[in-house]
């Protein structure tokens, strides 16, 4: 083994512990208060929400028309329908968008 | 082991395997473009197990950047992790250290998002159906980035298949499920907002980091009407 493919080797083990010592560290942060506050515990009912709309709002603002009109019509199916559902709903506008008009 | 709760962590998690696989075999392709081989794609999927962060790893990897920025890199856009890991921890609680290692080990989105809603819906959240649900999901991402390695070539363009849209789609779907907790709407606006700021004026992966904080900010900041907490109240009843 080369010494480059070394260094790979060892930059994806430190990428591994990097990203083990986030998935870790909140709860060795949080299981040390004894009383979680209520600003503390609203904070952190808020988290799945937070974070999850970070993933998806700069695609829909940045993401061109065709993402846009996907995410838009898949927004409507999901709010009556199963995630399945508006991934198949997307899918097909997306491409529909890609394939047949544009 | 409960194999019934286990087999409910399967059929969750089926949906979730079936949108990432197209991504596995992507972030193999990407890879060995960027001069991994088969093996040491696989490895990182198997090591790091966090698809947007393995994709800008061999994207900065490739272009030559010093290993320790990469390391950084990793790291920022896996900070959001912290948050779940701190939220989880309410509901986790009972695992021995092993199945926590284990746990925290399996801890992506969906896996942080359907752990919650579980815990919402009052349901146990038991580590055989956690295991079930991340093993599903798991060791098919290690099959889809040796088949994306050793195909990558035939994938080509993810536009073309209009696969690119599938991750914030199912996103979206996750956000629309936590539409009955209290302040949903403002903590959505302020995430997107900030998010969408955050990418224009410091750019990606920090869009997440400073997007999330935003709304779990404002969350903390709000009024604090509820007592006791729907979340107390849940437990309670669980």
């Amino acid at each position: 083994m080369d010494a480059q493919h070394l260094t790979l080797i060892y930059l994806i083990i430190a990428a591994a512990v990097a990203t083990f010592a986030t998935r870790v560290g909140g709860y060795v942060l949080i299981t040390q208060l004894k009383h979680i506050p209520p600003r503390l515990e609203a904070a952190l009912n808020a988290v799945p929400a937070a974070v999850l709309t970070t993933l998806v709002a700069p695609a829909f603002v940045y993401g061109g028309f065709d993402v846009a009109a996907s995410m838009f019509v898949a927004f409507a199916a999901g709010l009556r329908f199963s995630t399945l559902r508006m991934l198949l709903a997307g899918w097909v506008v997306v491409m529909a968008i890609r394939h047949l008009i544009l | 082991m409960d194999r019934d709760e286990f087999r409910q962590g399967l059929r969750g998690g089926f949906p979730i395997m079936v949108a990432a696989s197209p991504f596995g075999a992507l972030f193999g392709a990407l890879a060995v473009d960027n001069g991994f081989t088969i093996a040491d794609a696989v490895f990182m999927s198997a090591m790091v197990y966090a698809g947007a962060s393995q994709m800008v790893g061999i994207e900065l990897f490739g272009n030559n950047v010093q290993p320790w920025l990469v390391v950084l890199s990793v790291f920022a856009v896996n900070f959001r992790h912290v948050l779940y890991s701190a939220s989880i921890a309410r509901h986790i609680r009972h695992f021995t250290p092993v199945q926590k290692f284990f746990a925290f080990f399996l801890l992506i989105d969906p896996q942080y998002a359907e752990s919650e809603r579980r815990a919402e819906r009052g349901l146990p959240v038991s580590f055989s159906w956690y295991l079930g649900f991340g093993l599903i999901i798991y060791l098919p991402w290690l099959i889809t980035t040796a088949i994306g390695a050793v195909f990558g070539q035939l994938i080509g363009d993810p536009r073309v298949i209009g696969i690119d849209v599938l991750l914030p789609i199912y996103f979206l779907g996750l956000v629309l499920g936590f539409r009955k907790r209290d302040r949903f709407l403002p903590v959505v606006a302020a995430s997107a907002v900030a998010s969408v700021a955050a990418m224009h004026f410091v750019g990606s992966p920090w869009h997440v980091s400073i997007g999330a904080l935003a709304g779990v900010l404002l969350a903390a900041c709000l009024p604090q009407d509820r007592q006791p907490s729907e979340m107390a109240a849940i437990e309670r009843e669980a």
